[in-house]
């Protein structure tokens, strides 16, 4: 569920019995006040509330880099090397942070696919599945229409990538509000069935007869490469990235349709009975999260692969699931949590050629560093000095 | 809405205050740099195992000095994973072995560092690519062929098992030549073929392993990146089992018959040996391409284990013999398909260099199972 704000507070305290909203009102955080505050409450409280997810998130990550030292301590390593190690290969310097926003950048994308059907109360984990079928959208637009000018062909696999990455979450979406399927389970089994379709194309109608050992489709024209962000070694993908979870935001955040589909994930009965139309904007949301993990699809083929294989199925998508989760579903915090991650990733290399772990090493750290921010989240509320005097 | 922002920020702030100092890695020893990286763990019993042997063995010369790096997807990280080795260990020679790395990421690289020199594992180049890259591989089925006779004559059911990954041209052609081994001593032997799609299923293995015991097969064997699962599968189930990649006679000690395994140990070591006498891909004196088998040391059997009779052993190393002297030729017409076409015509041969095997597409008679096109 969605951090609840201001303007939706008094709506969901109406709300009566939803299971997450149950779920919610049993976690021991504060009720938001019934009556409207007067400025100076509203900004002291603010204030505090900035600080206590400052206090919380920052002592997280304090500890879970304890917990991961110890770790490395007992692996055989110097802590403090490793500490180093994973500051200088991920953040030290623009030579490293680059290698940083090469790995968050697709994983940005598919995080919204996760993030904003969560707003509606659906968890999407289908992310793989729109991201591999985005892709194929993509060459298919590519590889058939390879005359289209630079900027148009480019423009046209974007949109394929979309739409083929939102018609796969929307069908989930549709699944669910029309006949009731679980969106969890339908979402996972859909991407087995993307996957699955991706291997048959490569294999069958779109194979290219030169790529014998390794299955692929023709390649997209080099002139209709996407391409890198001039100047640095990153794609072009980080830049659709950010917009994306800026919109995302804004349009959860501050716009009507946002306060809508907050009202659905809130409690769709109350929805309903206000007269949103909760099947359009199911379907909506649904489409939008794919769409956004159906782009990410678009420039992995677009500006890295070139092509259509396997290799599509790099896991970015479930990446994408955590960094939904951890991010609380916001769309900034995508971003920020992406580059978190695409550090985290990033360091995996020097732990291991500088500080001579195992290579399973970095997916240990990115496990204590996430369930350690996932278990702060039970924190909030829980210190006194963050709450406000009773009145 | 902006708490995030800012706890994310200090999260950041947090990890940087780790350290303010950035230090390079200095080339100053006068010692070959070398990068390994491979796609999954080193220690998998298969393909990436036996490509850590192989800078395992390049470490012991005094003169190199090597960086390895597992786990590695063919992604964009593979691409990063080169730079860094480059840039931060000073590396001027790589070996990316896993073969999705060639293209595009290898051809990327190797246009960026024209003076870092890159061995790929796979034989991929050809004329026209960049002058820096290389392409080695080995005709492993001349050890499969091998592994065919032993498995044939030491099976009682006369039925072999083999769970393959994918049917493309290097796993069919390791299959048949597996088959062709079994028959040429044992000529009613099958070979029965599952294929599980992808390079590391271990679950859909094991689950393949089971069944073909159940349906008679009393050895099994594999061609997919770890048989670990197979060849401990095989074990419990108190069946036999023929290795591949690497030795997994600790994984079955009872019924491992023997394997086919890389070399690559040699092949290593014979490019470290080049390169620290002065030879270079660029300067044209270490060739772009390089192949052999048995013969040239790219593979080798591994020894036989308690089960295999003195008469099989016998029969196997005369197959060997024949390798290492040349006159060995596998595809050897007339040979049919297992749906009864002749795919090579009686008094044709195909040699190991001949590009036909190279898009090889069919199974020969006696392997049960179906390419799937």
């Amino acid at each position: 569920m969605s951090e609840t704000t201001d303007i939706s507070a008094p709506l969901a305290q109406q709300m009566a019995v939803h299971p997450a909203a149950e779920i919610k009102a049993a976690r021991p955080a504060p009720p938001p006040p019934a009556s409207e505050p007067d400025a100076g409450e509203r900004e002291s409280r603010n204030w505090r509330g900035l600080l206590e997810s400052v206090a919380i998130r920052g002592g997280a990550v304090l500890v879970s880099l304890v917990l991961f030292g110890i770790f490395c301590a007992l692996a055989g390593a110097d802590p403090f090397k490793v500490y180093h190690s994973v500051y200088r290969a991920a953040f030290g310097s623009w030579y490293s942070f680059q290698n940083t926003l090469v790995r968050a950048a697709p994983i940005m994308l598919c995080a919204l696919g996760t993030a904003l059907p969560m707003q509606l109360g659906l968890v999407v984990i289908g992310n793989e599945g729109a991201f591999v079928m985005g892709g194929l959208g993509a060459v298919i637009v590519g590889t058939t229409w390879v005359s289209a000018p630079h900027y148009v062909a480019l423009i046209a696999m974007a949109v394929a990538g979309m739409v083929f990455g939102g018609l796969w979450i929307l069908s989930i979406g549709s699944m669910k509000l029309h006949r009731g399927v679980n969106e969890v389970i339908s979402s996972l089994l859909m991407n087995y069935i993307a996957i699955a379709i991706l291997n048959h194309l490569v294999n069958g109608p779109m194979h290219d007869p030169s790529s014998l050992n390794k299955p692929s489709s023709y390649p997209i024209p080099d002139a209709n490469m996407l391409g890198s962000i001039p100047g640095t070694r990153v794609q072009f993908g980080l830049v659709y990235g950010l917009i994306a979870c800026v919109l995302a935001w804004f349009l959860i955040a501050h716009t009507t349709l946002g306060f809508k589909i907050r009202t659905v994930g809130g409690n769709i009965r109350a929805a309903r009975i206000a007269g949103l139309s909760v099947g359009k904007i199911t379907l909506l949301t649904c489409f939008l999260g794919g769409a956004a993990a159906g782009l990410a699809g678009m420039t992995e083929v677009a500006a890295v692969q070139g092509q259509a294989s396997a290799s599509l199925a790099a896991g970015y998508g479930y990446a994408g699931i955590l960094v939904a989760f951890v991010a609380r579903q916001n769309g900034l915090g995508v971003l920020f949590v992406s580059i978190l991650l695409g550090g985290m990733l990033a360091s995996g290399g020097m732990l291991q050629r500088e500080n001579h772990l195992s290579d399973a090493t970095v997916i240990v750290f990115q496990g204590i560093v996430f369930l350690t921010i996932l278990f702060s989240e039970s924190l909030y509320g829980r210190f006194k000095i963050f709450q406000e005097k009773s009145a | 809405m902006f708490n995030m922002k800012f706890s994310s920020l200090l999260a950041t702030a947090v990890v940087a205050a780790g350290s303010l100092l950035s230090l390079t890695v200095s080339a100053a020893d006068g010692k070959v740099k070398m990068g390994f990286i491979y796609v999954g763990p080193k220690d998998d019993y298969g393909y990436n195992q036996s490509h850590a042997e192989g800078c395992a063995a390049v470490q012991k010369l005094g003169w190199v000095s090597a960086v390895e790096e597992a786990s590695v997807p063919e992604t964009t990280v593979v691409a990063e994973t080169m730079r860094d080795m480059i840039e931060q260990d000073d590396c001027t020679v790589l070996f990316p072995t896993s073969f999705g790395y060639f293209n595009p990421y290898i051809l990327k690289m190797a246009k960026e560092y024209p003076k870092v020199q890159f061995f790929h594992c796979g034989g991929m180049w050809h004329e026209g690519l960049p002058d820096n890259v290389g392409s080695y591989f080995g005709y492993i089925d001349e050890a499969e062929y091998i592994c065919g006779i032993v498995a044939a004559e030491t099976s009682k059911t006369k039925k072999i098992g083999f769970i393959a990954a994918k049917p493309i041209p290097q796993v069919l052609r390791n299959i048949n030549s597996y088959t062709l081994g079994a028959r040429s001593v044992v000529p009613d032997a099958t070979v029965q073929v599952v294929f599980t799609g992808d390079w590391s299923l271990p679950v859909k293995e094991a689950e393949a392993a089971n069944s073909l015991v159940d349906q008679g097969c009393d050895v099994l064997t594999c061609h997919v990146d770890s048989p670990k699962v197979i060849m401990i599968t095989a074990a419990k189930r108190g069946v036999m089992c023929t290795g591949y990649h690497a030795d997994q006679s600790a994984l079955n000690p009872k019924g491992y018959l023997t394997g086919a395994e890389w070399n690559w140990s040699k092949i290593y070591s014979d490019y470290a040996q080049w390169i620290h006498d002065g030879k270079s891909l660029m300067a044209g004196t270490i060739p772009h391409l390089i192949r052999g088998g048995l013969k040239e040391g790219f593979c080798k059997v591994s020894p036989y284990g308690p089960m295999v009779s003195d008469k099989t052993k016998a029969d196997a190393d005369a197959a060997k013999a024949k390798f290492m002297d040349g006159t060995m030729v596998i595809y050897k017409g007339p040979i049919t398909d297992n749906t009864g076409k002749i795919v090579i015509p009686a008094g044709t041969e195909e040699k190991q260099q001949d590009i036909n095997l190279e898009t090889m597409n069919y199974l020969v008679a006696g392997v049960i199972g179906k390419t799937g096109n």
